[in-house]
Protein backbone atom coordinates (compact mmCIF):
# COMPACT_ATOMS: atom_id res chain seq x y z
CA UNK A 1 0.00 0.00 0.00
CA UNK A 2 2.24 2.76 -1.37
CA UNK A 3 -0.59 5.18 -2.31
CA UNK A 4 -1.61 6.34 1.26
CA UNK A 5 2.18 7.27 2.19
CA UNK A 6 2.61 8.99 -1.28
CA UNK A 7 -0.98 10.68 -0.88
CA UNK A 8 0.00 11.85 2.74
CA UNK A 9 3.68 13.75 1.35
CA UNK A 10 1.48 15.26 -1.55
CA UNK A 11 -1.07 16.63 1.12
CA UNK A 12 1.95 18.05 3.45
CA UNK A 13 3.90 19.53 0.35
CA UNK A 14 0.56 20.83 -0.60
CA UNK A 15 0.04 22.25 2.82
CA UNK A 16 3.64 24.13 3.15
CA UNK A 17 2.82 25.52 -0.42
CA UNK A 18 0.11 27.86 1.47
CA UNK A 19 2.24 30.67 3.34
CA UNK A 20 -0.35 31.51 6.01
CA UNK A 21 -1.98 28.46 6.73
CA UNK A 22 1.90 27.26 7.10
CA UNK A 23 2.44 30.02 8.88
CA UNK A 24 0.30 29.66 11.77
CA UNK A 25 -0.12 26.42 11.97
CA UNK A 26 3.72 25.40 12.30
CA UNK A 27 5.34 28.03 13.11
CA UNK A 28 3.19 30.62 15.40
CA UNK A 29 2.71 28.11 18.48
CA UNK A 30 6.81 28.76 18.79
CA UNK A 31 6.45 32.55 18.15
CA UNK A 32 3.71 32.93 20.29
CA UNK A 33 6.09 31.20 23.17
CA UNK A 34 9.02 33.26 22.23
CA UNK A 35 7.25 36.65 22.81
CA UNK A 36 5.47 35.89 26.03
CA UNK A 37 8.59 34.47 27.04
CA UNK A 38 10.32 37.67 26.20
CA UNK A 39 8.11 39.35 28.90
CA UNK A 40 9.77 39.04 32.47
CA UNK A 41 7.11 38.72 34.62
CA UNK A 42 5.73 35.64 32.31
CA UNK A 43 9.13 34.00 33.56
CA UNK A 44 8.39 34.45 37.56
CA UNK A 45 6.53 31.99 39.26
CA UNK A 46 2.87 33.18 40.30
CA UNK A 47 1.05 32.53 43.05
CA UNK A 48 -2.54 32.94 40.72
CA UNK A 49 -1.19 29.97 38.80
CA UNK A 50 -0.35 27.80 41.86
CA UNK A 51 2.98 28.92 41.73
CA UNK A 52 4.17 28.26 38.26
CA UNK A 53 4.90 30.47 35.58
CA UNK A 54 3.02 31.64 32.47
CA UNK A 55 5.28 30.68 29.97
CA UNK A 56 5.16 27.10 31.75
CA UNK A 57 1.47 27.05 30.88
CA UNK A 58 1.74 28.87 27.07
CA UNK A 59 3.83 25.76 25.85
CA UNK A 60 0.81 23.59 26.49
CA UNK A 61 -1.42 26.00 24.77
CA UNK A 62 0.70 26.88 22.19
CA UNK A 63 0.53 23.04 21.16
CA UNK A 64 -2.84 23.00 21.35
CA UNK A 65 -3.33 26.15 19.30
CA UNK A 66 -1.46 24.37 16.61
CA UNK A 67 -4.24 21.37 16.73
CA UNK A 68 -7.20 24.50 16.60
CA UNK A 69 -5.73 25.98 13.54
CA UNK A 70 -5.66 22.66 11.87
CA UNK A 71 -8.35 21.08 12.69
CA UNK A 72 -11.29 24.25 12.56
CA UNK A 73 -9.47 25.83 9.86
CA UNK A 74 -6.87 24.40 7.42
CA UNK A 75 -8.46 20.71 6.86
CA UNK A 76 -12.11 21.80 6.86
CA UNK A 77 -11.03 24.31 3.71
CA UNK A 78 -9.15 21.99 2.57
CA UNK A 79 -11.68 19.46 2.48
CA UNK A 80 -14.16 20.88 1.11
CA UNK A 81 -12.47 22.80 -1.14
CA UNK A 82 -11.61 19.54 -2.76
CA UNK A 83 -15.41 18.47 -2.93
CA UNK A 84 -15.91 22.23 -4.43
CA UNK A 85 -13.65 21.55 -7.37
CA UNK A 86 -14.42 17.90 -8.07
CA UNK A 87 -10.86 16.51 -6.90
CA UNK A 88 -13.47 13.93 -4.77
CA UNK A 89 -15.32 12.83 -7.51
CA UNK A 90 -12.95 12.56 -9.60
CA UNK A 91 -10.92 10.43 -7.26
CA UNK A 92 -13.93 8.27 -7.06
CA UNK A 93 -13.22 6.99 -10.36
CA UNK A 94 -10.03 5.98 -9.96
CA UNK A 95 -8.90 2.45 -7.74
CA UNK A 96 -8.62 4.68 -5.06
CA UNK A 97 -10.96 5.78 -2.73
CA UNK A 98 -11.96 9.51 -1.71
CA UNK A 99 -12.17 8.68 1.71
CA UNK A 100 -8.23 7.90 1.71
CA UNK A 101 -7.45 11.04 0.79
CA UNK A 102 -9.22 12.16 3.69
CA UNK A 103 -7.30 10.49 5.86
CA UNK A 104 -4.42 11.70 3.94
CA UNK A 105 -5.26 15.05 4.73
CA UNK A 106 -5.82 14.30 8.47
CA UNK A 107 -2.42 11.86 8.88
CA UNK A 108 -0.60 15.20 7.14
CA UNK A 109 -2.43 17.27 9.56
CA UNK A 110 -1.70 15.44 12.42
CA UNK A 111 2.34 15.57 11.37
CA UNK A 112 1.95 18.73 11.10
CA UNK A 113 0.51 19.70 14.49
CA UNK A 114 3.02 17.02 16.24
CA UNK A 115 6.24 18.87 14.34
CA UNK A 116 4.62 22.47 15.75
CA UNK A 117 3.96 20.57 19.38
CA UNK A 118 7.84 19.58 19.08
CA UNK A 119 8.93 22.78 18.06
CA UNK A 120 7.38 24.53 20.21
CA UNK A 121 8.05 22.36 23.58
CA UNK A 122 12.36 22.72 22.60
CA UNK A 123 12.04 26.78 22.55
CA UNK A 124 10.40 26.67 25.52
CA UNK A 125 12.88 24.09 27.17
CA UNK A 126 15.76 26.03 25.55
CA UNK A 127 14.59 29.07 25.88
CA UNK A 128 13.16 29.83 28.67
CA UNK A 129 13.99 26.66 30.41
CA UNK A 130 10.10 25.14 30.79
CA UNK A 131 10.14 21.32 31.97
CA UNK A 132 9.88 18.59 29.47
CA UNK A 133 6.21 16.77 29.64
CA UNK A 134 6.24 15.30 33.04
CA UNK A 135 4.52 12.33 32.07
CA UNK A 136 5.50 11.68 28.27
CA UNK A 137 2.98 8.97 27.52
CA UNK A 138 0.04 10.48 28.93
CA UNK A 139 1.09 13.57 26.77
CA UNK A 140 0.88 11.59 23.71
CA UNK A 141 -2.35 10.37 24.74
CA UNK A 142 -3.80 13.86 25.21
CA UNK A 143 -2.91 15.16 22.01
CA UNK A 144 -3.98 12.67 20.13
CA UNK A 145 -7.33 12.68 21.82
CA UNK A 146 -6.69 16.42 21.82
CA UNK A 147 -6.36 15.60 17.90
CA UNK A 148 -8.99 13.58 17.21
CA UNK A 149 -11.61 15.35 18.63
CA UNK A 150 -10.84 18.67 17.01
CA UNK A 151 -10.10 16.52 13.65
CA UNK A 152 -13.45 15.60 14.09
CA UNK A 153 -15.11 18.48 14.26
CA UNK A 154 -13.12 19.80 11.62
CA UNK A 155 -14.58 16.73 9.38
CA UNK A 156 -17.98 17.67 10.14
CA UNK A 157 -17.56 21.87 9.11
CA UNK A 158 -16.28 20.04 5.98
CA UNK A 159 -19.52 17.79 5.89
CA UNK A 160 -21.69 20.59 6.12
CA UNK A 161 -20.37 23.37 3.84
CA UNK A 162 -20.82 23.63 0.55
CA UNK A 163 -17.66 25.38 -0.41
CA UNK A 164 -13.73 26.06 0.50
CA UNK A 165 -14.69 29.77 1.40
CA UNK A 166 -17.75 28.67 3.31
CA UNK A 167 -15.62 25.86 5.52
CA UNK A 168 -12.98 28.88 6.45
CA UNK A 169 -15.77 31.37 7.43
CA UNK A 170 -17.21 28.49 9.75
CA UNK A 171 -13.82 27.22 11.33
CA UNK A 172 -12.81 30.66 11.65
CA UNK A 173 -16.39 31.66 13.83
CA UNK A 174 -15.71 28.46 16.06
CA UNK A 175 -11.60 29.40 16.41
CA UNK A 176 -12.47 32.22 18.44
CA UNK A 177 -14.49 30.59 21.06
CA UNK A 178 -12.70 27.24 21.39
CA UNK A 179 -9.52 29.14 21.79
CA UNK A 180 -10.82 31.46 24.29
CA UNK A 181 -11.40 28.12 26.78
CA UNK A 182 -8.26 26.69 25.63
CA UNK A 183 -7.02 29.66 27.64
CA UNK A 184 -5.38 31.58 24.34
CA UNK A 185 -5.63 35.09 25.96
CA UNK A 186 -5.65 34.20 29.26
CA UNK A 187 -4.60 30.83 30.53
CA UNK A 188 -7.42 28.78 32.28
CA UNK A 189 -6.17 28.44 35.71
CA UNK A 190 -7.45 32.04 36.20
CA UNK A 191 -10.86 31.88 34.53
CA UNK A 192 -13.49 32.11 37.25
CA UNK A 193 -14.76 28.57 38.34
CA UNK A 194 -17.61 28.71 36.13
CA UNK A 195 -16.10 29.48 32.84
CA UNK A 196 -13.47 26.61 33.83
CA UNK A 197 -16.53 23.80 34.26
CA UNK A 198 -17.69 25.33 31.14
CA UNK A 199 -14.26 25.33 29.47
CA UNK A 200 -14.24 21.43 30.61
CA UNK A 201 -16.37 21.03 28.39
CA UNK A 202 -15.43 22.56 25.13
CA UNK A 203 -13.02 20.13 22.37
CA UNK A 204 -10.12 22.73 23.67
CA UNK A 205 -10.76 23.09 26.78
CA UNK A 206 -10.66 19.59 27.34
CA UNK A 207 -7.46 19.30 25.01
CA UNK A 208 -5.43 22.10 26.60
CA UNK A 209 -6.56 20.53 30.08
CA UNK A 210 -5.59 17.26 29.07
CA UNK A 211 -2.12 18.12 27.88
CA UNK A 212 -1.54 20.32 30.88
CA UNK A 213 -2.58 17.26 33.08
CA UNK A 214 0.16 15.51 31.18
CA UNK A 215 2.67 17.99 30.95
CA UNK A 216 3.15 18.38 35.34
CA UNK A 217 2.84 14.81 35.47
CA UNK A 218 -0.32 12.91 35.44
CA UNK A 219 -2.40 10.69 32.57
CA UNK A 220 -5.05 12.82 30.85
CA UNK A 221 -7.58 13.15 33.68
CA UNK A 222 -10.93 10.96 32.51
CA UNK A 223 -13.44 13.87 32.24
CA UNK A 224 -10.55 15.35 29.54
CA UNK A 225 -10.48 12.25 27.53
CA UNK A 226 -13.99 11.28 28.11
CA UNK A 227 -14.96 14.61 26.44
CA UNK A 228 -12.28 14.13 23.91
CA UNK A 229 -13.64 10.98 22.77
CA UNK A 230 -17.14 12.06 22.89
CA UNK A 231 -16.42 14.78 20.58
CA UNK A 232 -14.24 12.54 18.47
CA UNK A 233 -17.48 9.92 17.72
CA UNK A 234 -20.84 12.47 17.52
CA UNK A 235 -18.73 14.63 14.85
CA UNK A 236 -17.18 12.07 13.31
CA UNK A 237 -20.22 9.73 12.93
CA UNK A 238 -21.69 13.06 12.34
CA UNK A 239 -19.64 13.61 9.35
CA UNK A 240 -19.29 10.26 8.31
CA UNK A 241 -23.26 10.46 7.58
CA UNK A 242 -23.31 13.92 6.22
CA UNK A 243 -19.95 13.69 4.10
CA UNK A 244 -20.88 13.88 0.47
CA UNK A 245 -18.18 13.55 -2.26
CA UNK A 246 -19.50 15.96 -5.35
CA UNK B 1 -18.67 -7.77 -28.41
CA UNK B 2 -20.40 -5.55 -26.66
CA UNK B 3 -18.27 -4.18 -23.80
CA UNK B 4 -20.79 -1.63 -22.34
CA UNK B 5 -24.86 -2.39 -22.36
CA UNK B 6 -27.02 0.38 -21.47
CA UNK B 7 -31.24 -0.77 -21.26
CA UNK B 8 -33.62 1.32 -20.30
CA UNK B 9 -31.66 4.06 -18.16
CA UNK B 10 -33.52 6.27 -16.37
CA UNK B 11 -32.37 8.73 -13.55
CA UNK B 12 -34.12 11.81 -12.23
CA UNK B 13 -33.21 14.55 -9.42
CA UNK B 14 -36.02 15.41 -7.69
CA UNK B 15 -38.49 16.08 -10.06
CA UNK B 16 -36.36 17.17 -12.80
CA UNK B 17 -36.03 13.53 -15.52
CA UNK B 18 -32.44 13.77 -16.55
CA UNK B 19 -32.54 10.61 -18.08
CA UNK B 20 -36.22 9.05 -19.25
CA UNK B 21 -34.97 6.12 -21.54
CA UNK B 22 -31.34 5.38 -22.80
CA UNK B 23 -30.41 2.26 -23.89
CA UNK B 24 -27.49 1.02 -26.51
CA UNK B 25 -24.64 -1.50 -26.76
CA UNK B 26 -20.70 -0.67 -26.89
CA UNK B 27 -18.73 -2.52 -28.58
CA UNK B 28 -15.23 -3.29 -27.96
CA UNK B 29 -12.66 -1.52 -29.51
CA UNK B 30 -15.07 1.04 -31.10
CA UNK B 31 -15.48 5.05 -30.65
CA UNK B 32 -18.68 5.43 -29.52
CA UNK B 33 -20.09 9.38 -29.30
CA UNK B 34 -22.80 10.38 -26.67
CA UNK B 35 -23.97 13.87 -29.14
CA UNK B 36 -26.74 16.19 -27.78
CA UNK B 37 -28.18 19.00 -26.77
CA UNK B 38 -26.83 20.98 -23.55
CA UNK B 39 -28.78 19.48 -20.58
CA UNK B 40 -29.85 16.12 -22.71
CA UNK B 41 -28.44 13.92 -20.69
CA UNK B 42 -25.81 13.01 -21.66
CA UNK B 43 -23.53 13.43 -18.40
CA UNK B 44 -25.96 11.87 -16.10
CA UNK B 45 -25.99 9.03 -18.54
CA UNK B 46 -22.04 8.43 -18.30
CA UNK B 47 -22.10 9.33 -14.42
CA UNK B 48 -24.18 6.14 -14.18
CA UNK B 49 -22.05 4.61 -16.47
CA UNK B 50 -18.95 4.87 -14.54
CA UNK B 51 -20.61 4.49 -11.54
CA UNK B 52 -20.55 7.50 -9.49
CA UNK B 53 -23.86 7.38 -10.07
CA UNK B 54 -27.11 4.68 -9.37
CA UNK B 55 -29.60 4.28 -11.69
CA UNK B 56 -33.14 4.94 -10.44
CA UNK B 57 -34.15 2.50 -13.35
CA UNK B 58 -33.00 0.21 -16.01
CA UNK B 59 -29.71 -1.77 -16.47
CA UNK B 60 -25.96 -0.95 -16.87
CA UNK B 61 -23.50 -3.94 -17.42
CA UNK B 62 -19.71 -2.81 -18.10
CA UNK B 63 -17.16 -5.46 -18.88
CA UNK B 64 -20.19 -8.06 -17.78
CA UNK B 65 -20.27 -6.59 -14.31
CA UNK B 66 -22.39 -3.88 -12.75
CA UNK B 67 -20.60 -0.44 -12.58
CA UNK B 68 -20.18 0.11 -9.44
CA UNK B 69 -17.68 -2.33 -8.95
CA UNK B 70 -14.81 -1.55 -7.37
CA UNK B 71 -12.77 -3.95 -10.24
CA UNK B 72 -14.14 -1.91 -12.41
CA UNK B 73 -11.86 1.09 -11.07
CA UNK B 74 -8.56 -0.43 -12.81
CA UNK B 75 -10.22 -0.76 -16.08
CA UNK B 76 -12.66 2.01 -16.82
CA UNK B 77 -10.42 5.63 -17.22
CA UNK B 78 -13.23 8.50 -16.76
CA UNK B 79 -12.30 12.27 -17.50
CA UNK B 80 -15.05 14.46 -16.20
CA UNK B 81 -16.40 17.68 -17.05
CA UNK B 82 -15.66 20.72 -14.11
CA UNK B 83 -12.89 17.96 -12.29
CA UNK B 84 -10.13 20.25 -11.08
CA UNK B 85 -7.13 19.07 -9.00
CA UNK B 86 -5.12 21.25 -6.11
CA UNK B 87 -3.98 24.32 -7.57
CA UNK B 88 -0.42 23.92 -6.04
CA UNK B 89 0.04 20.78 -7.58
CA UNK B 90 2.65 20.50 -10.18
CA UNK B 91 1.87 18.53 -13.41
CA UNK B 92 4.59 15.89 -12.67
CA UNK B 93 3.05 15.39 -8.94
CA UNK B 94 -0.47 14.48 -10.24
CA UNK B 95 0.59 12.35 -13.13
CA UNK B 96 3.02 10.51 -10.68
CA UNK B 97 0.47 10.27 -8.00
CA UNK B 98 -2.25 9.32 -10.16
CA UNK B 99 -0.21 6.66 -11.47
CA UNK B 100 0.33 5.57 -7.83
CA UNK B 101 -3.13 4.70 -7.94
CA UNK B 102 -3.15 1.71 -10.86
CA UNK B 103 -1.52 -1.84 -10.99
CA UNK B 104 -0.17 -1.32 -14.38
CA UNK B 105 0.24 2.11 -15.10
CA UNK B 106 1.43 4.04 -18.19
CA UNK B 107 4.45 5.48 -18.76
CA UNK B 108 3.35 9.03 -17.42
CA UNK B 109 6.07 11.12 -19.28
CA UNK B 110 5.39 9.37 -22.72
CA UNK B 111 1.68 10.05 -21.97
CA UNK B 112 2.66 14.28 -21.14
CA UNK B 113 4.64 14.06 -24.23
CA UNK B 114 1.92 12.67 -26.35
CA UNK B 115 -0.26 15.34 -24.91
CA UNK B 116 2.05 18.24 -25.27
CA UNK B 117 2.60 18.60 -21.65
CA UNK B 118 6.49 17.64 -21.93
CA UNK B 119 7.71 21.01 -21.07
CA UNK B 120 4.98 21.51 -18.43
CA UNK B 121 5.99 19.13 -15.76
CA UNK B 122 7.08 22.02 -13.37
CA UNK B 123 3.98 23.81 -13.90
CA UNK B 124 1.45 24.24 -10.89
CA UNK B 125 -2.01 23.04 -11.72
CA UNK B 126 -3.45 26.92 -11.03
CA UNK B 127 -0.58 28.44 -13.86
CA UNK B 128 -2.32 25.90 -16.59
CA UNK B 129 -4.01 27.56 -19.06
CA UNK B 130 -7.85 25.95 -20.03
CA UNK B 131 -6.34 23.49 -22.90
CA UNK B 132 -3.44 22.63 -20.76
CA UNK B 133 -6.01 21.51 -17.62
CA UNK B 134 -8.00 19.82 -19.91
CA UNK B 135 -5.00 17.44 -21.41
CA UNK B 136 -3.51 16.92 -17.96
CA UNK B 137 -7.44 15.82 -17.25
CA UNK B 138 -6.94 13.37 -20.32
CA UNK B 139 -3.94 12.12 -19.25
CA UNK B 140 -5.31 11.33 -15.68
CA UNK B 141 -7.99 9.46 -17.39
CA UNK B 142 -5.40 7.35 -19.38
CA UNK B 143 -3.02 7.16 -17.45
CA UNK B 144 -3.51 3.43 -15.80
CA UNK B 145 -3.91 1.74 -19.06
CA UNK B 146 -8.06 1.31 -18.86
CA UNK B 147 -9.73 -1.06 -21.12
CA UNK B 148 -12.33 1.69 -22.00
CA UNK B 149 -11.83 5.23 -21.35
CA UNK B 150 -14.96 7.64 -20.66
CA UNK B 151 -14.25 11.10 -21.96
CA UNK B 152 -17.22 13.98 -21.47
CA UNK B 153 -16.56 17.06 -23.36
CA UNK B 154 -13.08 16.26 -23.82
CA UNK B 155 -12.19 19.27 -26.41
CA UNK B 156 -13.80 22.16 -24.64
CA UNK B 157 -11.53 25.02 -24.03
CA UNK B 158 -9.03 23.55 -26.43
CA UNK B 159 -7.24 25.36 -29.15
CA UNK B 160 -7.87 24.02 -32.97
CA UNK B 161 -4.31 23.11 -33.40
CA UNK B 162 -5.06 21.36 -29.57
CA UNK B 163 -8.01 19.76 -30.15
CA UNK B 164 -6.58 18.53 -33.14
CA UNK B 165 -4.03 16.87 -31.75
CA UNK B 166 -6.09 15.43 -29.11
CA UNK B 167 -8.14 14.11 -31.59
CA UNK B 168 -5.05 11.67 -33.10
CA UNK B 169 -4.24 10.79 -29.90
CA UNK B 170 -7.40 9.19 -29.53
CA UNK B 171 -7.42 7.77 -32.25
CA UNK B 172 -3.77 6.25 -31.60
CA UNK B 173 -5.52 5.14 -28.23
CA UNK B 174 -8.32 3.19 -30.14
CA UNK B 175 -5.23 1.48 -32.47
CA UNK B 176 -3.68 0.56 -28.98
CA UNK B 177 -7.45 -1.54 -28.65
CA UNK B 178 -9.14 0.47 -25.92
CA UNK B 179 -13.07 1.14 -26.21
CA UNK B 180 -13.30 4.91 -26.18
CA UNK B 181 -16.72 6.54 -24.61
CA UNK B 182 -16.73 10.20 -25.98
CA UNK B 183 -19.17 12.53 -24.75
CA UNK B 184 -19.20 15.58 -27.09
CA UNK B 185 -21.50 18.15 -28.87
CA UNK B 186 -18.94 19.00 -31.21
CA UNK B 187 -20.00 17.82 -34.39
CA UNK B 188 -16.98 18.06 -36.22
CA UNK B 189 -15.52 15.90 -33.48
CA UNK B 190 -18.11 13.53 -33.79
CA UNK B 191 -17.85 13.12 -37.25
CA UNK B 192 -14.26 12.72 -37.08
CA UNK B 193 -13.85 10.06 -34.48
CA UNK B 194 -16.94 8.55 -33.59
CA UNK B 195 -17.56 4.58 -35.42
CA UNK B 196 -21.38 4.74 -33.93
CA UNK B 197 -23.26 8.10 -32.29
CA UNK B 198 -26.26 7.77 -30.07
CA UNK B 199 -27.98 11.17 -30.01
CA UNK B 200 -29.63 11.93 -26.99
CA UNK B 201 -32.26 14.51 -26.56
CA UNK B 202 -34.51 15.22 -23.44
CA UNK B 203 -32.77 12.09 -21.64
CA UNK B 204 -33.83 9.63 -25.01
CA UNK B 205 -31.74 8.16 -27.78
CA UNK B 206 -33.30 9.82 -30.67
CA UNK B 207 -31.19 7.87 -32.99
CA UNK B 208 -28.51 5.47 -33.05
CA UNK B 209 -26.05 5.01 -35.98
CA UNK B 210 -22.56 5.65 -38.03
CA UNK B 211 -22.01 9.06 -39.01
CA UNK B 212 -22.93 8.19 -42.42
CA UNK B 213 -25.59 6.68 -41.45
CA UNK B 214 -27.35 9.39 -39.65
CA UNK B 215 -26.76 11.70 -42.34
CA UNK B 216 -28.05 9.57 -45.26
CA UNK B 217 -30.81 8.58 -42.74
CA UNK B 218 -32.08 12.50 -42.64
CA UNK B 219 -32.66 12.30 -46.90
CA UNK B 220 -31.26 16.53 -46.91
CA UNK B 221 -30.79 17.61 -50.46
CA UNK B 222 -27.72 18.21 -52.13
CA UNK B 223 -26.56 21.38 -54.00
CA UNK B 224 -24.22 21.66 -56.44
CA UNK B 225 -22.97 24.86 -57.74
CA UNK B 226 -20.63 26.13 -59.92
CA UNK B 227 -19.64 28.33 -63.33
CA UNK B 228 -20.27 26.42 -67.10
CA UNK B 229 -17.92 27.13 -69.86
CA UNK B 230 -20.37 27.49 -72.22
CA UNK B 231 -24.27 28.59 -71.93
CA UNK B 232 -25.96 25.82 -71.30
CA UNK B 233 -30.08 24.78 -71.19
CA UNK B 234 -31.50 23.78 -67.66
CA UNK B 235 -33.16 21.17 -69.45
CA UNK B 236 -29.58 19.23 -69.50
CA UNK B 237 -30.06 18.46 -66.02
CA UNK B 238 -33.64 19.05 -65.21
CA UNK B 239 -34.35 15.45 -67.20
CA UNK B 240 -32.23 13.83 -65.06
CA UNK B 241 -34.05 11.53 -61.88
CA UNK B 242 -32.07 13.14 -59.18
CA UNK B 243 -32.13 16.56 -60.47
CA UNK B 244 -35.27 18.28 -58.75
CA UNK B 245 -34.43 21.97 -59.61
CA UNK B 246 -32.11 24.03 -61.49
CA UNK B 247 -31.65 27.48 -60.16
CA UNK B 248 -29.65 30.56 -61.71
CA UNK B 249 -27.57 33.05 -59.81
CA UNK B 250 -26.07 35.39 -62.25
CA UNK B 251 -23.37 33.36 -64.05
CA UNK B 252 -24.06 30.35 -61.33
CA UNK B 253 -26.04 27.47 -61.50
CA UNK B 254 -27.00 25.37 -58.43
CA UNK B 255 -28.84 22.01 -59.25
CA UNK B 256 -30.43 20.41 -56.16
CA UNK B 257 -31.19 17.11 -56.08
CA UNK B 258 -31.11 13.79 -54.12
CA UNK B 259 -29.30 10.53 -54.63
CA UNK B 260 -25.82 9.91 -56.42
CA UNK B 261 -26.52 13.75 -57.89
CA UNK B 262 -23.11 14.65 -58.41
CA UNK B 263 -21.92 11.35 -60.22
CA UNK B 264 -25.50 12.75 -62.49
CA UNK B 265 -24.61 16.29 -62.84
CA UNK B 266 -20.40 15.61 -63.50
CA UNK B 267 -21.66 12.55 -66.22
CA UNK B 268 -23.86 15.19 -68.33
CA UNK B 269 -21.27 17.62 -67.99
CA UNK B 270 -18.06 15.50 -69.41
CA UNK B 271 -20.63 14.26 -71.99
CA UNK B 272 -20.92 17.65 -73.51
CA UNK B 273 -17.05 18.59 -72.67
CA UNK B 274 -18.34 21.41 -70.37
CA UNK B 275 -16.53 22.61 -67.69
CA UNK B 276 -17.72 23.57 -64.27
CA UNK B 277 -15.68 26.18 -62.73
CA UNK B 278 -16.07 27.06 -58.67
CA UNK B 279 -17.76 23.70 -58.85
CA UNK B 280 -19.09 23.32 -54.72
CA UNK B 281 -20.80 20.71 -53.60
CA UNK B 282 -23.50 21.33 -50.39
CA UNK B 283 -23.69 18.47 -48.29
CA UNK B 284 -26.05 17.16 -45.62
CA UNK B 285 -23.57 17.36 -42.76
CA UNK B 286 -23.77 15.68 -39.11
CA UNK B 287 -25.13 19.01 -37.87
CA UNK B 288 -27.91 19.28 -40.48
CA UNK B 289 -28.71 15.68 -39.38
CA UNK B 290 -28.63 16.61 -35.21
CA UNK B 291 -30.89 19.86 -36.41
CA UNK B 292 -32.87 17.94 -37.63
CA UNK B 293 -33.52 14.91 -34.66
CA UNK B 294 -33.16 17.41 -31.99
CA UNK B 295 -34.62 20.85 -33.60
CA UNK B 296 -31.72 22.41 -31.73
CA UNK B 297 -28.36 23.96 -33.55
CA UNK B 298 -25.40 22.08 -31.67
CA UNK B 299 -23.03 24.17 -32.72
CA UNK B 300 -23.83 26.93 -29.61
Amino acid sequence: MRVFPKLTVTEIKLLLREPLPTFFSLLFPTVLVVILGCIPAFREPSADLGGSRVIDLYVGIAAVLSLATLGLQVVPTVLAGYREKGILRRLATTPVRPSTLLSAQLAAALLTAVVAAALAIAVGRIAFDVPLPAHFAGFVLAYLLAALGVFAIGLFIAALAPTGKAANAIGTLLFFPSMFFAGLWTPREVFPEVLQRIGDFTPLGAGERAVHEAMTGHWPSALSATVLVAYLVVFGLAAGRLFRWS
Amino acid sequence: MAVIEVQNLRKQYGDTIAVRDVSFTVERGEIFGILGPNGAGKTTTVECVAGLRDPDGGTITVLGRPPHDPSLRTEVGVQLQESQLPEKLSVREALELYSTFYPEPADWRALARELGLGDKLATRYAKLSGGQKQRLSIALALIGNPKIAVLDELTTGLDPQARRDTWDLIESIRATGVTVVLVTHFMAEAERLCDRIAVIDRGEVVALDSPAGLIAGIAVEQRIRFRPSVPLDDELFTTLDEVREVRRHGSQLEVVGTGNLLHAVTSVLATHQIIAHDLRVEQASLDDAFVRLTGQDGTE
